[in-house]
C-alpha cells in the first residue's frame, strides 16, 4: 500500500536494542485493596489477571471490589474525613502532598517501569512524561492547600466531603495524581477506582501514601471492573463523582446522577482537530502531527486525529508525514527507543480495528506504517487515512488509537468549521507563523485546551477540559481547584 | 365626564426580537394572587421553542463578536428601559405575587439593580475567571472564559421578576443567548422585561421568553441537542427529570442546592467554559 518511494534511506539503518529492566518494577503477586491506610489480604476477594498488552504475560493478580468493599471504603474515606482530614490544616495537608510529590520523585524509575509493563506505553513516555507530570501535580496542589482563600472562590472555602474518582487506563498514575491532588489539598478524602486493565502504578501509589504517611482512610483505593466505578456512582455517601474516559459512560452517569445532590466533572471523549496552515514551518508540523496523533499510541483523549491542512500544501505534508511514520519505532514498550508500544487491551484493538475497516470501506486511502510487528500481544502499526470526509466514521468518532485522519481546506473560516464540526470540543491545534491569525482561530474554535504550533502538553498549572460532549469542568490550575471545593 | 376605556394589552412571546403570538394560536389564563383573571399569555408549542433556539443560536455568535464594553452598556440601557415602566413592572409583580404596593415597588427596585450589576460584568468576567498560566516551558499559557452557547432558562415562579433577572442575566453577561421559560403562573413580569430588552439595542435573539405549560415546553428544552447548558431554577419537581434529559448531551446544569447561601457567581461560573491556549515562545 506505501509508496517505496516514499521511504527515507535511512531506513536500512536500525538501533540496538536497549531494554529497561522488568526487575525494577518489584510488583507482588498479588493485591488486596487499599482501605483505611491498609491493603487488605488479597485471598479475601475475587482476583483477576493485570497482564502485559505487550506480551500477555501476567504481571499480578488484583483484587475485584465487591459493592460491600465499596461501602467499606467509602466508609473509611468519611471516617477520615469527620475525624482527621477536615481538622488538618491546609499548610499540614500541604506537607503531606508535598512529600508524596518527592516520594514519586525518589520512586520515579520504578513507576515507570510499572506503568509501562501494565499499559503498553513506551518506556520514554513513562519516563519523561507520565511519572515526573503526576509529581508535578502534587507539587503544584501541596502549595495551594493553605492558600484556598486567595484561589477566587471567596473567603474559606469549604471541602466538598467524599470524593469518587474512576480514571481511565491510557494515564493511570497521571489521572490518579490529577485527581487525588487537588481533590486533597481542597480538604476532601478520596476514593480512587482505576480502571481495570491498569491498576499497578495506582497500587504502588498506595504504598507510597502510607510511606508519606497520609492519615488512614484519607485515600482508599477500589480495584475491578466497571460494576465497582458503578457502585462508587450510585453510592450514597459520595458527595462528588470526578470521571475520566468515554462519553458513552459520562452520559451514564451524569443520568444516574441527575436527581441527586452528588457534584459532578467529567472529562470524557474528543476528535482533536489538527489544523495547519500553508504558512507553517514544515518540519515542525509533521513533528507536531506525530506528537498529536501517535504519541501514547493514540490513546489520548486530546489526541490530535483529524489534520485539517491547508490545501496548497497538503501534497507536500502528506508525503512527509507519511516519510516520518515510517521512521516511528514500534515495538517493545520496555526499550528505550521505542517511539510507539503496544495497544492497552484486546478489546480496545477490536475496536480500532473496526473503525479502521469502516474508513477503508467508506471510501478512506488507507496509508499503514510497514513496520514488524511482534506475534504475542496487541498491537497496531501507526496509520493515516487520506481522502477522508467529514462524515466519516474515522472523522466523527473517536478511535482511540494510533489512526489519523486527513482533511483539507482552503480557508481559515472553513478551517473552523471543520474544526467544529464535531459533537466533541476537548483540543485543537493551530500551525502557523502568523499570530493573528493564529489567535483568530483560537477564539472560534470550540474546545477546552489550544496548542498553538505545538500539541500534546500537559502543566499543572494549566486547565485541562472539554466543553460540549467532552464534558465539563476543568482539572489543572486554579479553576481545577472549583470542582472540589464547595462553591 | 365619561370614564374612559383601558387600552388592554396582549401578552405575547418574545423571539428573535420581535412579539409573535404562538404558532398553536393558543393562549391561557392568567391570574393575580388572589385568583382574578387578569390577562391572556400566548402558550407556546414545541415549534416555538425550536425557532426560539434557533433564533439564540443565531444570535450568540453576534452577542460573543460584540465588545464586552458593548455588551455592557446594551445590559445597562435595558436598566434603563426598566426603570422608565418601573412602575407597571411593579404593577404586576404585585398583582402576581400578591404584595402590597411598597413591596412589589421595593422588588422592582432591587431587579433593576441587579440588573445593573450584571451589566457591569461583563467586562470583568474574562480578567476574574481568566488569567495567565505558569507552565513549566516555553510557552505562553493563558486561560479564557467563553460562553457555553445556548442557556435554556426555566425561570421561578417564587419571585417572578426579581428571580427572572437572575437565571437570564447571568448567563447573558458572560455572553450566551438564551431560551427563557417564564413563570408558568406569573408570566407577565418577565415578558415586559423582555419587551424592554427589545428596546435596548440587545440583538434579536440574545433573549427569547416564552410562556405556556412548564409540563409541556420543558422536557423539550432539556432534550434540545442545540442547547448547552439549563437552569433549572424553576422547575420544581420537573427538576430531576429535566436534569436526565439534559445528560443525553452532556448539558451544563445550574440548580439551587438548598444548602445556605449560593455563591452568586456559581450561576455565571456554570456557564462559561475555560479555553486555555499554550503558544509557543521564540525568535
Amino acid at each position: 500500500m506505501t509508496d517505496d518511494a516514499l521511504r527515507s534511506d535511512l531506513g536500512g539503518l536500525d538501533y540496538d536494542p536497549a531494554p529497561e529492566s522488568a526487575a525494577l518494577a518489584r510488583l507482588r503477586p498479588s493485591y488486596g485493596l487499599f482501605v483505611d491506610g491498609e491493603f487488605t489480604a488479597p485471598e479475601a476477594h475475587q482476583q483477576f489477571a493485570s497482564i502485559n498488552p505487550a506480551t500477555e504475560e501476567t504481571l499480578a493478580t488484583v483484587a475485584q471490589a465487591s459493592s460491600l468493599d465499596v461501602d467499606a471504603a467509602v466508609a473509611s474515606a468519611r471516617r477520615a474525613y469527620d475525624k482527621v482530614w477536615r481538622k488538618t490544616s491546609g499548610a499540614e495537608r500541604a506537607k503531606y502532598l508535598y512529600r508524596i510529590a518527592r516520594l514519586i520523585q525518589e520512586r520515579a524509575r520504578e513507576l515507570a517501569v510499572v506503568e509501562t509493563l501494565d499499559n503498553g506505553k513506551p518506556i520514554r513516555e513513562t519516563r519523561d512524561i507520565d511519572v515526573p507530570l503526576a509529581a508535578a501535580y502534587f507539587f503544584y496542589y501541596a502549595g495551594w492547600a493553605d492558600k484556598l482563600d486567595y484561589a477566587g472562590f471567596g473567603p474559606n472555602p469549604a471541602p466538598v466531603g467524599v470524593a469518587g474518582q474512576i480514571i481511565p487506563w491510557n494515564f493511570p498514575l497521571l489521572m490518579a495524581a490529577w485527581k487525588l491532588a487537588p481533590a486533597l489539598a481542597a480538604g476532601n478524602t478520596c476514593v480512587l477506582k482505576p480502571a481495570e486493565t491498569t491498576p499497578l502504578s495506582a497500587l504502588a501509589l498506595a504504598e507510597i501514601l502510607q510511606q508519606a504517611g497520609l492519615p488512614e482512610g484519607v485515600v482508599n483505593i477500589v480495584t475491578g471492573d466497571g460494576d465497582v466505578g458503578a457502585a462508587l456512582v450510585a453510592h450514597p455517601g459520595v458527595d462528588k463523582i470526578a470521571f475520566t474516559g468515554s462519553t458513552e459512560v459520562g452520559r451514564l452517569i451524569q443520568e444516574r446522577l441527575a436527581g441527586r445532590s452528588t457534584r459532578l466533572t467529567l472529562e470524557l471523549g474528543g476528535k482533536g482537530a489538527n489544523i495547519v496552515f500553508d504558512d507553517a514551518p514544515i518540519d515542525e508540523v509533521i513533528e507536531g502531527i506525530i506528537d498529536g496523533i501517535f504519541f501514547n499510541q493514540g490513546h489520548v483523549c486530546c489526541a490530535g486525529s483529524r489534520l485539517l491542512v491547508q490545501e496548497s500544501v497538503a501534497d507536500e505534508v502528506l508525503r512527509r508525514l507519511l516519510r516520518r511514520v515510517d521512521q516511528l519505532r514500534v515495538g517493545d514498550p520496555m526499550d528505550k527507543n521505542t517511539d510507539v508500544g503496544a495497544i492497552n487491551s484486546a478489546a480496545q484493538l477490536a475496536r480500532i480495528t473496526e473503525l479502521t475497516d469502516a474508513g477503508e470501506r467508506e471510501g478512506a486511502v488507507r496509508y499503514q506504517a510497514a513496520c514488524a510487528l511482534p506475534s504475542k500481544g496487541y498491537w497496531f502499526a501507526p496509520t493515516v487515512f487520506a481522502d477522508v470526509a467529514q462524515s466519516h466514521r474515522i472523522a466523527r468518532e473517536e478511535i482511540f488509537g494510533p489512526v489519523l485522519s486527513v482533511l483539507t481546506f482552503r480557508t481559515p473560516e472553513e478551517a473552523v468549521a471543520k474544526a467544529n464540526n464535531s459533537n466533541y470540543g476537548l483540543a485543537c491545534g493551530v500551525w502557523s507563523e502568523k499570530g493573528s491569525r493564529t489567535l483568530w482561530v483560537a477564539q472560534r474554535l470550540r474546545a477546552g485546551v489550544i496548542w498553538a504550533n505545538t500539541y500534546n502538553k500537559f502543566d499543572p498549572s494549566s486547565p485541562f477540559g472539554g466543553v460540549r460532549e467532552s464534558g465539563f469542568g476543568r482539572e489543572g490550575g486554579r479553576h481545577g481547584l472549583e470542582a472540589y471545593l464547595n462553591v | 365626564m365619561s370614564e374612559r376605556l383601558d387600552v388592554k394589552k396582549t401578552y405575547k412571546l418574545v423571539v428573535k426580537g420581535a412579539f409573535p403570538r404562538s404558532e398553536s394560536g393558543r393562549s391561557y389564563e392568567v391570574r393575580s394572587a388572589s385568583g382574578d383573571f387578569f390577562a391572556n399569555a400566548a402558550q407556546a408549542s414545541r415549534k416555538d421553542l425550536r425557532e426560539a433556539v434557533l433564533a439564540a443560536r443565531g444570535a450568540q455568535a453576534t452577542w460573543w463578536k460584540a465588545t464586552a464594553y458593548n455588551r455592557g452598556q446594551v445590559l445597562y440601557r435595558w436598566a434603563e428601559m426598566a426603570e422608565s415602566r418601573s412602575s407597571e413592572l411593579a404593577e404586576h409583580v404585585q398583582l402576581a405575587e400578591g404584595l402590597k404596593k411598597r413591596e412589589a415597588q421595593a422588588s422592582v427596585a432591587r431587579a433593576i439593580d441587579r440588573l445593573v450589576w450584571y451589566a457591569g460584568w461583563t467586562d470583568k468576567v474574562t480578567q476574574v475567571l481568566g488569567g495567565a498560566n505558569p507552565v513549566a516551558g516555553p510557552f505562553f499559557n493563558f486561560s479564557l472564559p467563553v460562553p457555553s452557547g445556548v442557556i435554556g432558562v426555566v425561570a421561578p415562579t417564587r419571585s417572578s421578576l426579581e428571580g427572572f433577572v437572575d437565571v437570564v442575566a447571568a448567563p447573558m453577561c458572560a455572553g450566551n443567548a438564551v431560551v427563557a421559560l417564564a413563570s408558568e403562573t406569573r408570566p407577565t413580569p418577565a415578558i415586559i422585561l423582555a419587551e424592554c430588552s427589545v428596546t435596548s439595542d440587545l440583538p434579536g435573539g440574545v433573549l427569547n421568553v416564552l410562556t405556556g405549560h412548564l409540563a409541556e415546553l420543558a422536557p423539550h428544552l432539556a432534550s434540545h441537542e442545540d442547547v448547552d447548558g439549563l437552569d433549572l431554577t424553576g422547575a420544581g419537581e420537573l427538576g430531576d427529570e429535566l436534569a436526565r434529559l439534559g445528560a443525553a448531551s452532556i448539558k451544563r446544569v445550574y440548580r439551587e442546592r438548598g444548602d445556605g447561601e449560593e455563591n452568586p457567581l456559581r450561576r455565571l461560573r456554570t456557564f462559561v467554559e475555560t479555553t486555555t491556549v499554550w503558544h509557543t515562545i521564540g525568535q
